[in-house]
Order: C-alpha cells, then structure tokens, then sequence
C-alpha cells in the first residue's frame, strides 16, 4: 500500500480492517516520515518509537505517563508526569498509541508557536511562516502527515487558529465536552481539549472517544457525545451531485466579523465559502454580534488571571523548576493576571471583564435564535512571517478577535479548509450552539466533502 | 491605564515572580499599552449585567465520597528536586531552619 500517511484516520481504520494495512506497516510508515520532516518542521519535541497502534500526535501540555512534557517551558525540562490525562487513557482504549509530543507557545500562550522554550514549529506551506498557536506542532504534524491525527487545546483559539493557518481541520468542543484532567490548566474557565485531523469525519470520531464525565473535572457533562444514529453516515455521502443537502440549516454571517483588520484576500475566500453554503440549500441570515469588539479585552484580562492563578503551582518544590525559569509571554500574563485580580482593581477589571463577558453570551444567545450555526474566518489573515508579531504582545493578542468570542461564550467552533489566500490555507469557522458539535460538524462535513480542499496537501518533497 | 516601573515591582512581588531591572521595565511599557487597549471594556454598559465566571451550564457537581487509588508516594516525589525520606523538602516557612 502507498502513500499509507496521506489516509485519514477513518481511511487508516478501514484499511487495518480490511487487512490491506498492517499496524507495523503504518507506525513504520509514519516514524519515517516524522524523522524525515521533524528536523526542518520542529513539529514534534519528543517522538516515542514504539508506538504500535495508531500513531496519533499529542501535545505536549496533555500528560501521557512515563513520556516527557514540557509545556513548551524550560520549567518543566526535566518532567515525566507520572499518571495519563483522561483523552489519553480513552484514546488508549480505542487503539490509538501516541508517536510524539508537540511543540506549542509555553504553556499554551501565544498564536504562533514562537513561544515555545524548544524553538517554533514551521509551517509546513511554506518553511518561513508561521503554524500558528498555541497548538503549533499538533496542526503541522498532522498537515505534513506525521500523524493520523492530534490533540490540542484551544482556550481561545489554539485549535482553531493553527488548524486554519495550516489547512486542516481544528475541533474546540463545547466548553464542558471533554474532560481536562491530565492537562496543564491554562485558564480553566476557557480550556478545553479537541481534535486535530485530516477530515470532519475524524473530527467526529475523535470526539466520540475522548467525550464526556467519569474524568475528574467537575466541568465536564456526564454524557459523552454520540452522532445522532438517524444522521450518522449521511453526511460522508454528501458529494457535489447530491446538491441541496444543507436545505434546513440556516447559516448565520455576523457582520462584526468582516470588518476592519480582515485581509481582503482571505474574506473573498470566506465570502466563497458561505456562497457555497447558500448554493447547498442553506438559508444564509445576517446576524448581529455587537459586543465583539470588546471580546479581545475582556479575554485578557479573565484569561490571564486565570492564567496567575494556575500558574503559581510551579513553586519549584514538587515538580518542575523555579519561577526564574518562566518565558516572556508566561511572565507578560501572569503580571497581568496578579494585577487584574489585585487588591483595589479586582472589581474594576476582573469583575467587569466578567460583566462583559455575559454582554457577549447575551449576543450569541440572541443570534442562534436566528439561525444553526454562524460562519466567518477563523483569522483575519492568512500565515504571517516568523518574527513578524513577535515584538508586539498586543498586535498579536489581536490576530485572536474571531475566535475568541466562542471561547468566552463556550460554543463549539470549527475550522475547515476552504482555500487559499497568497499561496497559504484560509479555514473556515463554523460556531453552534452550546452542546451542539452535531450540526457544526455536519455543516463541515457536507462543505468539505463537494470541495476539494482537503485533497491539498503541501509539497514535503524538497 | 500607566503601570509604572513601581507598580510593575510591587504586582511581580505579590505573583512572586523574579524579574531583572530590564524586565520592569519592558512589562512596565507593554503591559501600560495592554491596560491601555483594556480600557475601552470601560464604554460597555454593564451596570445591570451580573458577571459571568463559568460556561459550562453545570452547578454544583460533587464528587463522591469514596476511597479510590492515589499515586504511590515513589511516583508522586519523582519529579521532585529535593526529596528526603520520601517528602519533599520545602523552606522554613518562619525562616527557622
């Protein structure tokens, strides 16, 4: 068999069953390829040989016992967690082993990758950009077909944002979907866990395997997620001659997401897109979402005092290194957590994010009233240069403004494929309802299957 | 809102974060331009809005009340830099050691 890593994860599942690949085949297939690329990609920060069943790519703040974790930080150089995160004992018990850890912004701060302690990944579309963050090497293993497919974590955007930026798909569950034990809490009333993947279809299936309670995170429903049994398999059939399919969705499009800072490249591909959406039947409805302009502030302030307060575990007693040891992004947000929840600001900036933030929810609330899912871009630009942002905390903070309002609201978003934008891959987003990752991913999927943008594949030749 | 190099020293001393004169100093000027960029939330009218702290639609979750497994006390020192008689060993919280 041939070009074995180009499969997707249902492909790879059909083939083992069908014997026409063996599991020796596969992880051999796939550690070749990793040590191939991970030199110039520097997507992984540790690659375990011995991974005997499906090779799947974890990043490297989810704790898989006896491996190495860094969290991207020189803190934790020396870590071996001693237990598995709860995905990884699910994953574990669907045959799935774990090839490598990868590479991320310290501690999941930052949306290029270049925070990490190890040195950025690089996108694999072209070698000088950007993978995007914070989940940098998860999307580049899995577009440069290191990996059948991968976990990250996305507190406001981390899946999403990388997943666009390297052209695959990027799931952020419903906050409350997956449980997060076992992961380095960033900002726990924002983090979640989900997959990376080469189709919708994987995106499902991964989510059905990692979902619901039993985890220890008192966050996290009980019920697990499980595609309807009437839909299951209806949406795969979806091809450019069985048109129509999306006749009873209404698509929501926020005007408040096409405007100023939008590349005018990347909303010509997002405005394709919706067309596309439109022409599958879908009833496309403007839709209203007023308070987004003060969604990245609100962010900043509650993320990074969570981020405080997670953050002083590392006391350089029990595990890990001394405070010193932290990067510059680790030390920007934890400074400006301790001071939002200081003594005589607390109110003023904490509590009053957290005002906002209902502000924002209310909009989501009134908007899906309207309609099933809302679509726009997952980023206002395409891959940017590495070193381009890096100096400019805040310009950065702002390539975030789409995903972030989903994040405070804790709606499921997903990124799809849908172009390209000077050469480098445009993602779609598509947003539900609170718990309602079914519709999300269906939309996806039937987008994804009458285009062909997931056949595109960067050239890994030279 | 300008933090100064004073501020800057005070809130690093309260997150017990070491930095270097060279550090205060940038966090003094970056995080004046965030604080700065935050201070627009100040234009959104949130007088009868009631502040949300968490999204996932879940309230009070208790755990039950039953004894399972924990870590070996080997497995949970591992990773720890000063360990003796299988405790890890702290500084002397009234600086009598």
């Amino acid at each position: 068999m041939t070009d074995i890593t180009s499969l997707t994860l249902t492909q790879t599942l059909a083939a083992l069953k069908d014997k026409k690949l063996s599991k020796e085949e596969l992880n051999k297939a796939y550690l070749e390829r990793i040590k191939k690329l991970n030199p110039s990609l520097n997507a992984f920060l540790f690659v375990n040989e011995d991974s005997g069943e499906i090779p799947v790519a974890i990043k490297d703040l989810i704790s898989v016992k006896d491996m190495p974790m860094t969290c991207g930080s020189k803190i934790l150089e020396n870590y071996i967690p001693p237990y598995n995160a709860t995905v990884i004992d699910r994953l574990a018990s669907q045959g799935v082993s774990f090839c490598g850890k990868t590479n991320l912004d310290e501690f999941a701060m930052g949306s290029s990758g270049e925070n990490s302690a190890y040195g950025p990944a690089k996108n694999p579309w072209n070698l000088v950009k950007v993978p995007g963050g914070s989940s940098s090497g998860s999307a580049v293993a899995v577009a440069a077909d290191m990996a059948v497919f991968a976990l990250g974590t996305d507190t406001g955007g981390s899946i999403r944002q990388p997943a666009s930026l390297c052209g695959v798909v990027g799931l952020k569950p419903s906050y409350g979907r997956v449980s997060r034990y076992g992961a380095q809490a960033m900002a726990s009333s924002l983090d979640q866990i989900g997959p990376i993947t080469k189709s919708v279809a994987d995106a499902r299936l991964v989510l059905e395997w990692i979902s619901g309670g039993g985890g220890h995170d008192s966050n996290c429903h009980a019920k697990p997620f499980v595609t309807l049994s009437e839909t299951k398999g209806i949406y795969s059939s979806a091809s450019p001659q069985n048109d129509r399919m999306l006749k009873e969705i209404k698509v929501g499009v926020p005007k408040e997401y096409f405007g100023k800072g939008l590349d005018s490249e990347v909303e010509k591909v997002i405005r394709d897109a919706i067309k596309k959406l439109g022409d599958l039947g879908a009833e496309i409805v403007e839709v209203a979402l007023p308070h987004t302009e003060y969604a990245v502030a609100a962010y900043y302030i509650i993320m990074a005092s969570e981020v405080s307060a997670n953050l002083a575990r590392y006391d350089g007693i029990r595990f890990g290194k001394n405070r010193d040891q932290f990067g510059d992004e680790a030390k920007r947000r934890i400074m400006l957590g301790t001071f939002s929840l200081s003594s005589g600001y607390y109110d003023a900036y904490f509590t009053k994010a957290a005002r906002v933030r209902t502000l924002i929810k209310k909009d989501f609330d009134i908007a899906f009233e309207k309609c099933d899912v809302i679509v726009g871009p997952v980023s206002p630009t395409v891959a940017w240069n590495l070193g381009g942002k890096i100096n400019d905390p805040l310009t950065m903070y702002l390539s975030d403004a789409y995903t972030i309002p989903g994040s405070l609201t804790g709606i499921p978003g997903l990124s799809v494929p849908c172009g390209f934008a000077d050469g480098m891959p445009v993602g779609l987003q598509i947003l539900g309802k609170h718990m309602d990752e079914e519709t999300v991913l269906n939309v996806g999927e039937i987008y994804e299957n009458v285009t062909d943008w997931k056949d595109k594949k960067p050239n890994m030749s030279s | 809102m300008k933090l100064s190099k004073d501020k800057v020293r005070h809130v690093a001393k309260l997150a017990n974060l070491p930095l270097t004169s060279e550090e205060e100093e940038k966090y003094s000027e970056q995080l004046s331009k965030i604080l700065d960029y935050t201070d627009q939330l100040s234009k959104a009218d949130t007088e009868k809005v009631e502040p949300t702290y968490n999204v996932s639609g879940l309230t009070n979750i208790m755990a039950k009340d039953e004894v399972s497994e924990s870590l070996p006390q080997e497995d949970a020192t591992k990773n720890g830099t000063n360990i003796k008689d299988g405790f890890f060993v702290t500084k002397g919280v009234f600086n009598y050691e």
